[in-house]
């Protein structure tokens, strides 16, 4: 008998099913996040990797199957309580509110438990939002926008970050500093289950690769093995 | 001043211009705060303005409780029965197309009002005033009791407005009228958000009740006549914009008054031909942000 305790993964998701309406979207995912890993959710448009995440937090509300976060389930349970249980959600669509100010969209979200950035924090880490803190949410620019939708998921203090595409239709350049910005929350101990379709993005930063088709995972991958196996999730992506 | 036209008149008109539209500002405020966070169109606004007289009749007439103790009990049992309705009525229905809120809603005020009318009968009940007198301006004499009601309403409007926009409270709130489910996800309970905004909403309308019962009749169908005005007044304003409501309020009583004045045949007319005009040229409503309906 080995000397060494399997660590339990953050996050266990078994045998996911989602459906939206009639529509079924998840048939079966199975994946696990282990705590301070960086995992991304790989695939093409329609696959299912958006749906899993809003199926984690509840937004996604007919869903069978288990996801039990730091041991606890999370099926059966409202949004908000998901939220306090310390997993954030940042959207694709990044949800900047227009009718809030850039301050206000910053101070949105409550301080759910201890170790969440103050204001003063995140504008030192993302320095682009100080300069526009009065404008209205949806004058900045897209990169801008995707910055604050992070920043703003931070001063909640939950430790468990649900990222869903951020380099979604940004310049090279700004994909790039939005990288970044994920290592230092990767480096500051976050755990991130990262939705991306850009490949190099998610080489960039992840730990590990789970590749979804048909709303099912049909790959796992170590960050160290893609090189390897490229030709195969290039497939999968349709690339 | 005007061929044909006193001083008197036109003053006197405009008064009451402002105390219809100071009742029109507050309940027109309270159905699109509503409608901004739930997409329901309150139908029942009218009855629980209603309610709202009634219990101020019933706690003076039954408890001896005077107009000021009516003044705050009054609006918050209207509120816990808004909450009571939200829960057993709304909630279930919430994933429906709207049209099943207004339909429910009007079903609350068709029982609401005939349980009224049952119990105390049609013909209407006096509620006198608590702050009798006036002062005489020289060109009109001003009740009290009325420019209280001005004041007072305005107030409450201003005082709604500004805990909408510019507190964190507000924000909670607008920002749950865009993306709810946002919201949630930032782990703020939006049900119960729903229920309390409702409740508010509904509270209003008690509250305006309460104003009015002094001013017109205490009878099961006071909501159920203002309600087609406060309907329009919402429409012009733009569905869901507080200050469009306020203003759009205060702004057709006003007309509404003076048309008394100058062509009293349209008074009754003038604020559905602005709607018209307004669904016609600016159909988002006159201080909507958003573009196009």
């Amino acid at each position: 008998m080995s000397s060494e305790t399997a660590k339990a993964p953050l996050l266990q998701v078994e045998n996911l099913n989602a459906w939206y309406a009639e529509s079924q979207a998840l048939h079966g995912m199975n994946f696990e996040v282990p705590e301070g890993e960086l995992v991304t959710l790989i695939g093409r448009n329609g696959a299912g990797k958006s749906t899993t995440l809003r199926s984690i937090m509840g937004i996604v509300r007919k869903r069978k199957g288990s996801i039990r976060f730091r041991g606890a389930e999370l099926i059966g349970r409202q949004t908000y309580e998901i939220a306090r249980q310390g997993i954030a959600y940042c959207p694709e669509e990044r949800a900047i509110f227009a009718s809030l100010s850039v301050r206000e969209n910053l101070g949105l979200p409550p301080v759910l438990s201890a170790g969440g950035s103050s204001d003063e924090e995140l504008l030192e880490q993302f320095p682009n939002l100080r300069a526009r803190q009065n404008s209205m949410g949806t004058m900045l620019s897209g990169g801008e926008q995707q910055m604050l939708a992070i920043a703003r998921i931070l001063r909640t203090g939950s430790r468990f970050l649900l990222l869903d595409e951020p380099s979604e239709g940004l310049a090279p350049v700004v994909v790039k500093e939005i990288g970044q910005q994920i290592l230092r929350l990767k480096q500051r101990g976050y755990t991130i289950l990262l939705v991306e379709q850009n490949l190099k993005f998610a080489q960039m930063v992840a730990d590990r690769h789970v590749v979804v088709e048909h709303g099912q995972v049909v790959d796992v991958l170590a960050a160290d093995q893609l090189q390897a196996n490229m030709a195969r999730v290039k497939t999968y992506l349709g690339v | 001043m005007f061929d044909g036209i006193s001083i008197q008149l036109l003053m006197g008109q405009l008064l009451i211009g402002l105390i219809n539209g100071s009742f029109y500002a507050m309940l027109s405020m309270g159905l699109a705060i509503i409608f901004g966070l739930m997409h329901v169109v309150n139908f029942a606004h009218g009855a629980q303005y209603m309610l709202g007289a009634f219990i101020a009749w019933l706690l003076l007439n039954t408890l001896g409780i005077n107009y000021w103790g009516a003044l705050f009990i009054a609006p918050v049992v209207v509120a816990i029965f808004g909450m009571v309705m939200e829960r057993l009525v709304l909630k279930p229905i919430h994933h429906l197309d709207h049209l099943y809120g207004l339909l429910a809603t009007y079903a609350v005020t068709l029982i609401v009002e005939g349980l009224i009318r049952q119990q105390y009968g049609s013909s209407g009940l006096p509620y006198s005033s608590p702050i009798p007198g006036g002062v005489n301006l020289g060109f009109m004499f001003l009740p009290w009791y009325r420019l209280w009601v001005v004041l007072f309403s305005f107030a409450m409007c201003l005082g709604t407005w500004y805990l909408i926009e510019h507190t964190k409270l507000g924000s909670y709130l607008r920002a749950a009228n865009e993306n709810p489910e946002i919201v949630e996800s930032f782990g703020i309970n939006v049900p119960r958000m729903i229920t309390l905004t409702y409740a508010f909403g509904v509270g209003l309308a008690g509250l305006s009740g309460v104003l009015a019962a002094p001013i017109y009749q205490v009878s099961p169908s006071m909501g159920s006549s203002l309600m087609i005005v406060i309907f329009a007044v919402v429409v012009i304003g733009g569905m869901g914009s507080i200050m469009g409501a306020i203003l759009t309020g205060y702004l057709l009583g006003v007309v509404e008054g003076l048309t008394k004045v100058f062509y009293p045949e349209g008074a009754n007319l003038v604020i559905f031909v602005i709607m018209i005009l307004a669904l016609i040229l600016r159909p988002q409503g006159l201080f909507s942000k958003k573009e196009g309906a």
